[in-house]
């Protein structure tokens, strides 16, 4: 998966900021989307391409549960979250949703804004193709693989319990 | 190797002896909590899977909150299709408006939230039901959506980090200032994917209304959960509560902490957590003039009768500093009708504050006393990112129910022990 960066460097970016309470009167991908990262950057919407990777500093996504933070993000395009450090609801939700989110150590001092990243989940790499520069991440664990690997726990729920 | 009470409950609803923190268990859930924001999604997310009936709707609470009574059209869909969705699953335990309230307030309150079981909700602030010894954590809506499915969910076993606060509190401070201090000395991811279990002198002193307000804000310093062990002020709450039957789980006393911190909180004297992070925390002494708009007493953190007893004995017979406006939300239905008969809205009203029903309001920045570009709120909420309560060029200070009190006095941010 490729995609081109955006890059927030500042610890705890939370949820409001990713997508404002105000807009909370609604839960259409789509239309939280419009509203993505407002509160942290304007033009965020209006810049990023489907396919785009967040790059993240600690804690991110702190704050609120509300998943709406990462349909948000999905729905502006978004497909890869890299971070120091998530916040544990906002991964837990990343996971749910089958959306790749992974923990990267100082990431967030090595890539600049619109550099092209390149993720292989298998052998644990970034790829940062401006810079021709290889990054290693925290591998994913067993469960949350199988999640990413199921599209979602709703679909590795059913698929364990056959409901 | 004894286990902590986070580990026992985990193990005892997984079917298993003990649990190991970094295991992942599946753990039947015993209460599961839905308000407005994050159970619409969750019901679409069950029909788009054709899963036709809730796992067990005796097991389920939902009570609309943020957004009530509703703000707007959007928000009145919102509570409207979960209000047909209950009733479709027959869901009864269902607390509508002229029962209402902020679900961290009614939970406890209304007898749901007893030691040893596991509580989830689509809602950060579920840690708060920690303080009866409960195992108690905020999800998004596809945990939601699977729990409300199956009535089990998956966790990671929690490291605990053990929080022993012992001294004696000084007139005029609270549990506020208390986790307040906590949350300043570790950092807003200083219990990231952590349980956070309080102890000592000053917990067991404290009301079980108060362990609350800790428990609250483990969120604030990243906690998985918060939790106090069961003891003999939780049983009574419990009983007088609920009729459930329960079963009393504690720590070993050789249970095994990742940490163990010790704070002595005899010279802490009332905090205020300045913009934007709860962490961003100041002794009040410290803090030049600043001058408020809006002062904010309410909160599944703060919205409690003791909270508006304190606030109420500090405002009596004053009168609210010009130029300043005061928003007194009580949590929940009964806590406004405690407050009435106790006379407690004569004071408010009579000081120049405005009384309003029980609901999350402005404390999400959702309605009910939103804040302007460039205006301050003392709140004893417990969130003061930016644009938490309003514009994002707002500011919230967040500080006990007596700060926020004595500061719409004077329509500055003061230390309340003068008006005690
Ligand atoms: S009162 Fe505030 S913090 Fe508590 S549940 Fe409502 S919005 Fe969340």
């Amino acid at each position: 998966m490729k995609g081109k960066a955006h890059v927030y460097k500042r610890a705890h970016i939370n949820t409001d900021e990713i997508i404002p309470a105000r807009y909370l009167n609604v839960d259409k991908e789509a239309e939280l989307a419009k509203h993505a990262m407002e509160d942290i950057d304007k033009d965020f919407v209006n810049k990023v391409q489907v396919g785009d990777f967040i790059v993240g500093g600690a804690d991110f996504g702190c704050g609120s549960s509300r998943e709406h933070a990462v349909w948000a993000l999905r729905g502006a395009g978004v497909r890869v979250v890299i971070a120091e450090k998530f916040a544990r609801i906002f991964y837990r939700n990343c996971l749910n949703n089958g959306f790749i989110a992974v923990e990267c150590k100082e990431i967030s001092e090595k890539v600049d804004d619109a550099d092209e990243l390149e993720i292989e989940i298998s052998t644990g790499e970034i790829k940062n193709n401006t810079k021709n520069e290889v990054y290693k991440f925290e591998p994913l664990s067993d469960f949350a693989e199988e999640l990413l690997n199921s599209g979602g726990l709703m679909n590795y729920v059913l698929k364990k319990k056959r409901i | 190797m004894g286990s902590t009470i986070t580990e026992k409950i985990l193990a005892k609803h997984s079917g298993k002896t003990k649990v190991n923190p970094g295991e992942i268990v599946n753990c039947k859930i015993d209460t599961i909590m839905c308000h407005d924001v994050t159970t619409t999604p969750a019901i679409d997310l069950m029909e788009k899977y054709g899963i036709k009936k809730v796992h067990n709707p005796d097991q389920i609470v939902v009570i609309p909150d943020h957004f009530v009574p509703n703000k707007d059209i959007k928000s009145a869909e919102m509570v409207a299709k979960i209000r047909r969705w209950a009733k479709e699953q027959k869901i009864e335990n269902f607390y509508d408006l002229g029962r209402h309230g902020v679900c961290h307030a009614i939970l406890p309150e209304q007898g749901y939230v007893t030691p040893g079981k596991t509580i989830i909700a689509g809602d950060s602030h579920t840690c708060t039901h920690g303080a009866l010894g409960a195992f108690s954590t905020g999800i998004g809506s596809t945990d939601l959506a699977s729990a409300l499915t199956t009535g089990e969910l998956w966790f990671k076993v929690p490291e605990t980090i053990l929080i022993q606060v012992d001294g004696k509190l000084q007139k005029g401070v609270y549990s506020k200032d208390v986790i307040l201090e906590i949350i300043r000395r570790i950092g807003v991811d200083g219990a990231l994917y952590k349980a956070m279990e309080f102890k000592g002198e000053v917990i067991d002193e404290l009301s079980v209304e108060s362990r609350m307000t800790i428990c609250n804000m483990a969120i604030e310093a990243g906690g998985k959960s918060g939790i106090i062990n069961p003891d003999q002020k939780t049983i009574d709450y419990v009983n007088s509560h609920s009729t459930e039957k329960y079963e009393i789980i504690k720590s070993d006393d050789d249970a095994n902490y990742s940490e163990i911190i010790k704070i002595d909180v005899s010279n802490l004297e009332p905090v205020v957590a300045m913009p934007h992070l709860p962490s961003n925390v100041k002794p009040i002494s410290e803090i030049d003039e600043i001058r408020v708009d809006q002062a904010y007493l309410g909160s599944c953190t703060n919205g409690r009768i003791e909270d508006l007893r304190v606030s109420a004995k500090i405002l009596k017979g004053k009168k609210i500093a010009s130029g300043t406006r005061m928003i007194v939300v009580p949590a929940s239905t009964e806590i406004w009708k405690q407050a009435n008969r106790e006379g407690l809205f004569d004071i408010f009203m009579e000081f120049g504050a405005t009384i309003s029903t029980p609901t999350c309001g402005a404390c999400l920045g959702g309605h009910m006393g939103i804040l302007a570009a460039g205006e301050k709120c003392i709140s004893s909420t417990n969130r003061n990112f930016v644009g938490r309560m309003g514009s994002p060029k707002s500011e919230v200070y967040l500080g006990s129910p007596a700060v926020v009190s004595a500061s719409a006095i004077e329509g500055k941010i003061v230390d309340p022990r003068k008006y005690l």
